[in-house]
């Protein structure tokens, strides 16, 4: 394999002889210098700058995801404490007449669905998936809320595995107040403090159900993954 | 001409000529361009966005072997395989040899341009392998065995009755006229094959060289669930896909989402980084990178154009050009279509067979400005023209050229020869519209301007003389 990868970088660096001139500029070309002339673009300040206004404080955050969650089409239920959240799940399981529920072992799941006295499929120590495809809702836990967006940030180690949030028809968060933050930027600063440099094999963004406008360009809710999207957020 | 350009040019034709395909692609853009907007309106500032989003990738692809290199050691370290593949074949050589190694009988595939780019389908195939495309889009066209027709949307060329006719008759479903009725026909016919697939293709939107980690952004789950539930995993990553750190994804990820589809963030924007570590419910038990130049560092060698590698593939430049707008993307016989195809397919598959594709624009500039890394896309076709003609010119112009230089620096000559050109005019009225008129391949579908009746220098000479004659 490593010719390969010396054939490849050599023609990289035979490329980069002549350097090509900074956006927005359209000087001569000249004869590369290998150093940094400028200091790395991109640092989350910059970046912050640039984006979508967000709130100062946990209030107008929980505002701004549930006005997103809105136009996502997602369900987002604010309850003060975890007993009126499971009192919020049953009330779900029963409208929907739920069967069957999954879920991985954490514990802000393990009441719920206990208090929700269905048969439940536990993923975190390996599962049948014929039987996780039948089951009417995945229940997860997550590692952050995004105001900024109204996404979910979660990983093979926060929401049991990478199928349990992607395959049941209907994907549970079950989040705590102190999980919502303001912005993308601040969902990787939580990243790299949480996992350090041994991430999870697996880190997603959730943004709303599953949908797709492959059909006329016409916005078609759960393609291949949940066709419903419902966030707890339990804020005692 | 060659014979990509006289099919660019049939096609072209007959396709623009379609008004019922014209319609359905300028009302499906149209609904693009006003959520488009509105997103792009929520930044504090889009502009600086763009400029910020143009450095970054300046500073990742000028420093490619840098950050490539960390990329692979990150990648390897976190239990990847990495293969660098020069070129297509080496590319889909090692997919087939992975595939033989695990006896993959069934493989669920998610979206990759760069796997159109080597024709990875077509390949497995051939060796007797299934292949299911599971993004709604790309399952559509594949069934019609035809090419996508936009990067971004593979099936905006189709009506909902062309798809229910096409699921009719290849899924066995019955006729609906509900896109959410076809929608769930298409989920019913992938479900099983991801649980029964032994591998499953994925490309990737970035590739972070901090973490070593593969960044996919897909709406549908598809994507999730093909790498999530087959026992192997192969990502085709272009090798320009680079980004230095996962932070920037931060303003890379909206911005992909807001210029690509109108969206504030796309409903699944996925890191993966490895195989199932030890302590994790689920997941392929290997997953191979295979880094893909296949030209790339031809183009990489052009610092006019290196620019180019900066494309997230969003494909705005596609949904605001007038001139993929009336000719459509399958005319382009390329696998990216519109304005950015047209800048590096030139240099991924050779100038001369698609310098063509360089007149295939009316340099309007519609494209540079939709562009989220302000790629100078118009500027690039200039480019391209201009060392096409530089390589190799056409017998013709250049006799033309060398015509026009002696006349044009000549006056007197000049002088003569354009009032030829008005008693000419007068003459061509008498075989306009028929095939005698030399002019014909203009006027057909424009007008042709007349010249002034008279010229600068009789004007000059008759207003020169009044002055003269004043006392």
């Amino acid at each position: 394999m490593s010719t390969g990868r010396e054939a490849i970088l050599g023609r990289i660096r035979e490329a980069l002889k002549l350097s090509a001139p900074m956006p927005g500029d359209h000087g001569p070309i000249a004869e590369s210098d290998s150093d940094h002339a400028h200091p790395a673009p991109g640092a989350p300040a910059e970046i912050r700058a640039w984006l979508p206004p967000v709130g100062a404080n946990y209030e107008e955050n929980a505002a701004i995801f549930a006005r997103n969650s809105e136009d996502l089409k997602t369900a987002f239920l604010r309850c003060p404490t975890r007993a009126a959240a499971h009192e919020a799940l049953q009330k779900l399981a029963a409208e929907e007449k739920w069967a069957r529920v999954a879920f991985h072992q954490s514990p802000l799941i393990d009441d719920a669905v206990a208090a929700l006295g269905l048969p439940a499929l536990e993923t975190k120590f390996g599962y049948d998936v014929h039987t996780l495809e039948r089951c009417d809702a995945g229940i997860t836990a997550c590692d952050a809320l995004i105001a900024q967006t109204g996404t979910i940030l979660l990983t093979a180690t926060s929401a049991g595995g990478r199928t349990l949030s992607v395959l049941p028809p209907h994907h549970v968060v079950l989040a705590t107040g102190d999980q919502l933050l303001p912005d993308l930027s601040s969902a990787y600063e939580i990243l790299a403090r949480k996992y350090g440099s041994a991430l999870p094999s697996f880190v997603t963004l959730i943004t709303g159900p599953s949908r797709t406008g492959d059909i006329e360009r016409i916005l078609v809710l759960g393609a291949h993954g949940p066709k419903q999207l419902t966030v707890v957020l339990v804020e005692e | 001409m060659n014979s990509t350009a006289s099919s660019f040019l049939d096609n072209a034709k007959r396709v623009t000529a379609d008004l019922r395909h014209r319609s359905l692609i300028q009302n499906a853009l149209k609904g693009y361009l006003v959520k488009r907007d509105e997103k792009k309106a929520q930044f504090k500032d889009w502009q600086h966005a763009r400029q910020t989003a143009a450095e970054i990738k300046w500073d990742a692809i000028n420093h490619l072997d840098r950050y490539l290199a960390e990329f692979a050691d990150k990648a390897e370290a976190n239990g990847a395989k990495v293969f660098w593949a020069s070129s297509a074949d080496e590319a889909r050589n090692y997919i087939l040899d992975v595939a033989k190694q695990h006896s993959v009988k069934s493989i669920v595939k998610s979206k990759t341009m760069t796997g159109e780019e080597i024709h990875l389908g077509q390949a497995l195939e051939k060796a007797g392998i299934r292949v299911v495309e599971s993004d709604l889009g790309e399952l559509i066209v594949q069934l019609r065995e035809e090419p996508p027709y936009h990067i971004v949307f593979p099936s905006m060329h189709l009506t909902r009755h062309e798809i229910s006719d096409l699921f009719q008759k290849k899924l066995g479903s019955e006729p609906t006229d509900q896109p959410e009725e076809l929608t769930m026909i298409a989920r019913r016919a992938i479900r099983g094959e991801y649980i029964k697939a032994d591998m499953g293709i994925s490309g990737a939107n970035f590739a972070v060289a901090e973490t070593g980690m593969i960044s996919i952004t897909e709406n549908e789950g598809n994507a999730r669930l093909s790498t999530a539930l087959p026992r192997v995993h192969v990502a085709i990553v272009g090798i320009e896909k680079i980004i230095p750190r996962m932070e920037h994804l931060a303003l890379f990820l909206p911005m992909l989402a807001t210029a690509g589809a109108g969206q504030a963030l796309t409903c699944y924007n996925s890191l993966i980084g490895g195989p199932r570590k030890a302590d994790e419910a689920d997941g392929p038990g290997e997953f191979h990178i295979v880094l893909l130049d296949n030209g790339r560092t031809q183009l990489l060698a052009d610092p006019e154009q290196r620019d180019a590698l900066h494309c997230i593939r969003c494909g705005a430049c596609l949904n605001v050009c007038p001139i993929f707008k009336n000719v459509g993307g399958h005319t382009y016989g390329t696998t990216y279509q519109g304005p950015i195809g047209s800048v590096i397919t030139p240099h991924l598959r050779g100038l001369q067979q698609w310098k063509h594709l360089s007149q295939a624009s009316s340099l309007c500039g519609a494209c540079s400005e939709a562009c989220p890394v302000k790629i100078n896309l118009h500027h690039h076709l200039l480019h391209n023209r201009r060392n096409a003609v530089g390589e190799h010119a056409p017998f013709f112009e250049k006799i033309a050229m060398k015509i026009f230089a002696q006349v044009a620096t000549k006056p007197k000559l000049f002088e003569i020869l354009s009032g030829w050109a008005r008693f000419g005019e007068k003459l061509i009225g008498l075989v306009r519209g028929t095939r005698l008129d030399p002019l014909g391949a203009w006027t057909r579908t424009r007008s042709f301007p007349n010249s002034a009746p008279k010229n600068f220098k009789e004007m000059w000479r008759e207003r020169g003389t009044k002055v003269e004659a004043k006392p």
